[in-house]
C-alpha cells in the first residue's frame, strides 16, 4: 500500500497519537520550566552551587533515553503509570538547556546596567523582572528550544513502556518490518520539532534588540 | 560653622576593605552641605567611586559611618535612601530594551506615581537635558549618540526630583566638544533645580568649572576640602601637581 492511502486509512489513529505526544512533551516541558526557570536564576546568584547542578544534569543528560525509562521504572510513585514515567523523563532531559541558558542568560547580563538599577533603589525583585529577565529572555528562549526538540524526540521511546505517542507507529513498524508505519510515526514526530523549533526561534528573533 | 540641618551628606573616619585587604578607603572625613557641588578629585583608585558608593549604600562602610540628611545609611530602608539620590554613571547604564520615556520613568513608576504625571515628568525632563520628547520619547538606547545618552541617563536621575545627585564621571565617555556642552548645561541646570551633587572626576578643569568645594582623594583617604579659590592658590603638594597639568594643557594650546 502506498504511504499516502495508509495515511489516509490510519489518519483518525494518527491524530490521536499525535494529540497524545504532543500532550506528553507540553506537560513534560511545562515541569521542567516551571523547575528549569527558578533554578537556572538560583544559580546565577549563588554561584557555587552552578558545578554541582548543572554536573547533576550533565549526568541526567548522558544516561540513554531507554535506560532512563528503565532507572524510573522501579520508582514507587512514578513508575505506577507509564504516563507520569515518561513525563517525568523528558522534564529531566529538558531540564539541563533550560537551567544552562537561564543561568548564562541572566549572569551575561552588563554590572553596570545592574549597578545603575539597584543604586536608583529598585528592589532585587524589580530588577530581576525588569531588567535581568527582559534582557536574558533572548538567551532563554535559545534553551528552551533545545529543550522542545529534544523533547519531542526523546518522547518516541514513551511507547517502549506504553505511554502511547507517535513511538506507538514507529515500534510497531519496526516489529512489523513495514516502513509506512514507521514513517507515519516519524514524518509527524519530526514535523512536530521542526514547528516547535521554528516558532519558538520566531519568537527569539521578535525579542531580540541590537545591543549598543 | 554650619548648623546639622544644612548638612545633606557626612562621612566620619569611614573606612572601606574588602574582606581584610588593603582598605580602599581609611578614616575618610567629608561633609557636603544642602545645595552645593562638592567634587571627588583623585586619580583612578584613590577611592571617589567608593565614596560614592558608600553614600547609596551601594558598599557599606567597614568602619565609621556615612550620614545622610542626619541618618546612618545602615539605619535607612536601602530602597528609600536610593530613591532620593540620583545615580549617574559614565557608562549611563540605559536600559536597552526600554525606550527613552521608560528609562526616565523608571523611578517615578516605581514609586507608583499617576500615569499622566509621569508623562509631564518625562516631557519635563526630557526638555530640561535639551531631547525634544516628541522626538526622543520612543527611542531606543542604542539609536542615540553617546552625549544624548548621558543627558538621558542624567534626565532619568532627576525624575523623580531627588534631593541628592551622585554623579560618576558622567561626561568622561565624551567627546571633548559634547564634553564642554553638557559642563556648560550641566552648570546652568544646577542652578536652577538647588540639588546637592557629588561629582567624581579625575579632570581638574572638570572639578574647577563645577565644583563649589573640591574634595581631593589620594590613596583612599582626604586630603582636604578646597574652594575653587582656595584651590588655585594652594601650595599643597598634589594640588600644585593638578594645577601644572592643567596650565601646561592650556599653555601648549597658546604656543
Amino acid at each position: 500500500m502506498p504511504f499516502f492511502d495508509f495515511v489516509l486509512k490510519h489518519r483518525m489513529e494518527i491524530a490521536t497519537l499525535t494529540l497524545e505526544h504532543l500532550r506528553l512533551v507540553l506537560w513534560a516541558m511545562a515541569f521542567a520550566l516551571a523547575i528549569g526557570l527558578p533554578l537556572g536564576v538560583l544559580l546565577s546568584r549563588h554561584r557555587k552551587l552552578r558545578g554541582v547542578v548543572l554536573g547533576a544534569n550533565n549526568i541526567v543528560q548522558t544516561i540513554p533515553s531507554l535506560a532512563l525509562f528503565g532507572l524510573l521504572l522501579p520508582m514507587p510513585w512514578l513508575g505506577a503509570r507509564a504516563d507520569r514515567l515518561t513525563i517525568t523523563a523528558l522534564a529531566l532531559y529538558a531540564l539541563l538547556p533550560i537551567v544552562r541558558n537561564t543561568y548564562t542568560g541572566v549572569s551575561g547580563v552588563d554590572p553596570t546596567i545592574l549597578e545603575v538599577a539597584t543604586g536608583m533603589g529598585l528592589t532585587p525583585r524589580q530588577v530581576l523582572w525588569q531588567v535581568e529577565v527582559p534582557l536574558a529572555t533572548p538567551v532563554i528562549l535559545g534553551g528552551v528550544r533545545v529543550a522542545a526538540v529534544i523533547t519531542i524526540g526523546v518522547a518516541t521511546i514513551a511507547a517502549a513502556i506504553g505511554a502511547g505517542g507517535l513511538g506507538e507507529f514507529i515500534f510497531r513498524g519496526l516489529a512489523m518490518v513495514d516502513n509506512n508505519v514507521i514513517l507515519a510515526g516519524a514524518i509527524p514526530a519530526a514535523l512536530m520539532a521542526l514547528a516547535a523549533d521554528g516558532a519558538i526561534g520566531l519568537l527569539q528573533r521578535s525579542l531580540q534588540r541590537p545591543r549598543r | 560653622m554650619n548648623s546639622r540641618s544644612d548638612i545633606a551628606i557626612e562621612c566620619v573616619g569611614v573606612e572601606y576593605a574588602v574582606n581584610g585587604s588593603r582598605p580602599l578607603l581609611s578614616d575618610l572625613n567629608l561633609s557636603v552641605n544642602r545645595n552645593e557641588v562638592v567634587v571627588l578629585l583623585g586619580r583612578s583608585g584613590s577611592g571617589k567611586t567608593t565614596t560614592l558608593k558608600l553614600i547609596n549604600r551601594l558598599l557599606t562602610p567597614t568602619r565609621g559611618q556615612v550620614l545622610v540628611a542626619g541618618k546612618s545609611t545602615l539605619e535607612w530602608d536601602p530602597i528609600r535612601l536610593r530613591r532620593g539620590i540620583g545615580y549617574a554613571v559614565q557608562d549611563v547604564g540605559l536600559f536597552p530594551h526600554y525606550t527613552v520615556e521608560k528609562n526616565v520613568a523608571l523611578i517615578p513608576r516605581a514609586e507608583g506615581w499617576e500615569p499622566e504625571r509621569i508623562r509631564d515628568r518625562v516631557t519635563e525632563m526630557l526638555t530640561l537635558v535639551g531631547l525634544p520628547y516628541e522626538q526622543y520619547a520612543q527611542r531606543y538606547p542604542h539609536q542615540l549618540s553617546g552625549g544624548q545618552r548621558q543627558r538621558v541617563g542624567l534626565a532619568r536621575a532627576l525624575a523623580s526630583n531627588p534631593p541628592i545627585l551622585l554623579m560618576d564621571e558622567p561626561f568622561g565617555a565624551l567627546d571633548p566638544l559634547t564634553r564642554a556642552e553638557l559642563q556648560r548645561e550641566f552648570t546652568q541646570l544646577r542652578k536652577r533645580l538647588g540639588t546637592t551633587v557629588v561629582f567624581v572626576t579625575h579632570d581638574v578643569s572638570e572639578a574647577l568649572l563645577l565644583g563649589d568645594r573640591i574634595a581631593l582623594l589620594e590613596n583612599g583617604k582626604n586630603l582636604g576640602v578646597f574652594t575653587r579659590e582656595e584651590f588655585l592658590v594652594s601650595s599643597e603638594e598634589h594640588i600644585r601637581a593638578y594645577l601644572e597639568t592643567y596650565r601646561l594643557g592650556s599653555q601648549s594650546l597658546e604656543k
